[in-house]
């Protein structure tokens, strides 16, 4: 391909529009994704997505790429086969906060154990949209869901915490107001050899926002623009101030030797 | 031959050596007895054979990723037991739907749950049929020897490729871990056969058209020939589609292309007269004891021969119903309270009296027992 790639060669157009609802965040994502692919110049065919199921696990039906939709939480086990089997491809693990962190969170923190070379992008909504709004283990402590209607009594999951403890090499976090950030985190990500991170804040205005005061898109990205903080700023908050805001940017860069790579030494003198 | 090895091993170790032989590249699995040695040869053995060895955190994500390394075009495979097996039905069924060859070797144990950890059983034959949700086929393969182990396992791979779906080699405790001589293949006698890939324009390419033979051709991640595999119900383009047409006719050539394959598949063994009055029907570890029952009540002068089920799914329903034209009554040992014996009875359909001989308790079934069995079915026609 000589021609310089743009975003939409990465959209499956046939497909076309998104079933996603009015003022959802994962649109957003979807072009951030694409716009990052091209502008690091990965043919589409050098691209598998692997999804799993909910309302960012349809994402791959919007995409040209090559793709594997498989079952709920486990689109990082399905990515680790792929990328081991041929690691020239760029495999990236497209998932919700209910797919990468609740029924699928053993095999988030052991792919980020592992350091296998794939880039996870968790749409974070906290909560599950696609079946109708229940709480997931990232939804806040009281706040008010279809099962959770006095308020959940657990407190959620820190998605990049959690990826940061397990062992990613990159993790970092951006919210769907924050789209020229989250494109180049995107591509950082892909770039870095490891497990990637990229946790992205996305609005769900028709369930989690309506249940929680903030019952439109407007609403909800409004709340992601007054929460997020940069890294910097957030080390000069007192701990009080610390608790109400979310840190928005790369939040762990470091460079440990992926799995296969370290497979590959171990066994290289097997005859 | 010259390039023959022998090897004097277990069946487990035969399974592994088998899939490597046949080309495998690729093992992800989760430590569980009586299947772990699959997965220790592997560990061992993959770099030597250039391929990758993982272990997983579970079975969920062992199946996952043999499934995605196989869509990445690389001969995978996995070996579990009961427990495992269980969590694998999920993407059983995905590895199903999507049409992704791969062999899963299922050594059963005693159930249900933990149940006698972990002696030998044969109660799994169902669940291979019917675990995993929905309207699907499957192909099973049975072994009773270390041999049987060996090329069967190349067998089920074959059968994975040709006809895109997983296989599984149902083997049990006793045969995995009977240490037996097993004659390997050298790389030129060995049949490998390999999943048909697209020769046109990758423009033209759509994953999910079938050939003639209700197949479609395979190619792989990385290729210009774009692959969308889906758990989805999927039209000839692999992305999702929910017509009730496309979902019927995807569920149709699913079975189909088994159904047009079962010549193929489908395999017994004949041991002994295959027209004598009581006939044995066996497999997996009970077909090693049944042999020896029948060798002993020819001795006695009994009119006994044994049919061994090799391929336990599809099930060799027209060759069990040919044992109905002259035999008098059939024999049914089996170490679960029945499966083979009602799907036996479900293909006889009351032509001749099917008699089950069970046992459940974790310990073999022997050849005398089989043999008092069959002196009473003897007796029986008598009076």
């Amino acid at each position: 391909m000589s021609q310089k790639l743009i975003f939409s060669d990465y959209l499956a157009h046939k497909q076309l529009p998104l079933m996603w609802c009015a003022g959802c965040g994962n649109g957003v994502i979807l072009r951030a994704l694409t716009e990052a692919l091209a502008e690091l110049n990965i043919p589409p065919h050098k691209v598998v997505v692997t999804t799993g199921i909910g309302c960012f696990g349809k994402t791959d039906d919007y995409m040209s790429t090559h793709a594997c939709h498989g079952t709920h939480g486990r689109a990082l086990a399905f990515a680790t086969g792929i990328k081991l089997a041929n690691p020239e491809l760029t495999v990236l693990a497209l998932m919700g906060d209910g797919d990468a962190t609740t029924i699928g969170g053993n095999h988030f923190i052991n792919t980020a154990r592992r350091n296998v070379d794939i880039t996870a992008i968790v749409a974070n909504n906290y909560n599950y949209g696609m079946t109708g709004g229940q709480y997931s283990a990232t939804t806040p402590i009281r706040k008010v869901t279809t099962t959770s209607p006095y308020g959940t009594a657990e407190p959620g999951f820190d998605i990049c915490e959690l990826a940061k403890a397990a062992g990613a090499n990159f993790v970092a976090r951006s919210t769907s107001y924050h789209v020229v950030q989250m494109k180049k985190l995107v591509m950082e990500a892909i770039t870095k050899k490891g497990f990637s991170l990229v946790e992205v804040s996305s609005p769900c205005p028709t369930y989690f926002g309506r249940y929680n005061g903030m019952p439109s898109a407007v609403n909800m990205l409004n709340w992601l623009k007054e929460v997020s903080v940069s890294p910097e700023k957030y080390q000069t908050l007192s701990e009080e101030e610390k608790e109400k805001v979310m840190v928005v940017g790369k939040l762990v860069d470091r460079n440990k030797p992926d799995y296969l790579t370290v497979y590959k030494e171990l066994t290289a003198a097997v005859k | 031959m010259p390039n023959d090895k022998v090897m004097f091993t277990m069946g487990n170790v035969a399974c592994a050596q088998a899939a490597l032989d046949v080309g495998a590249k690729f093992y992800a699995g989760y430590p569980i007895t009586p299947s772990s040695e699959v997965a220790e040869v592997c560990s061992r053995l993959m770099p030597k054979y250039g391929g990758v060895y993982i272990q997983m955190e579970d079975e969920i994500s062992s199946i996952a990723a043999m499934v995605g390394a196989s869509l990445a075009g690389v001969k995978s495979f996995t070996a579990t037991s009961g427990p495992g097996y269980s969590l694998m039905q999920e993407n059983l069924g995905f590895a199903i739907y999507a049409e992704v060859p791969c062999v899963i070797i299922n050594v059963m144990r005693s159930g249900p749950s933990t149940g006698l950890a972990t002696r030998p059983g044969q109660a799994d034959l169902m669940q291979v049929r019917w675990g995993t949700h929905g309207d699907h086929p499957i192909i099973a393969l049975c072994p009773s020897s270390v041999q049987e182990c060996y090329d069967l396992t190349i067998k089920a791979f074959n059968l994975s490729e040709k006809f895109r779906i997983p296989v599984i080699l149902l083997s049990d405790e006793i045969v995995a871990h009977t240490r037996e001589n097993v004659t390997l293949k050298s790389p030129e006698e060995i049949e490998i056969v390999n999943r048909k890939r697209p020769t046109c324009p990758p423009a033209e390419y759509l994953c999910y058209k079938p050939e003639e033979d209700g197949i479609p051709l395979m190619a792989a991640y990385g290729e210009e020939y774009m692959v969308h595999a889906s758990s989805s119900c999927h039209d000839e383009t692999g992305y999702s589609n929910n017509s009730p047409k496309t979902a019927e006719g995807l569920i149709h050539r699913l079975h189909q292309k088994i159904a047009r394959g079962r010549e193929e598949i489908v395999q017994v063994a004949a041991f002994g007269p295959q027209d004598a009055e009581i006939m044995v029907v066996a497999y997996g570890a009970t077909a090693r004891a049944a042999k020896q029952a029948v060798v002993k009540a020819q001795e006695k002068g009994m009119s006994v021969g044994l049919l061994q089920i090799i391929t336990m799914w599809p099930f060799p329903d027209k060759e069990i119903l040919a044992l109905c034209d002259t035999a008098k009554a059939l024999v049914v040992p089996e170490m679960n309270l029945g499966q083979a014996y009602q799907e036996i009875e479900k293909v006889c359909r009351g032509k001749l009296p099917v008699y089950l001989f069970s046992r459940v308790d974790g310990e073999a079934i022997k050849p005398g027992q089989v043999l008092t069995k069959i002196e009473e079915v003897a007796q029986c026609l008598k009076s």
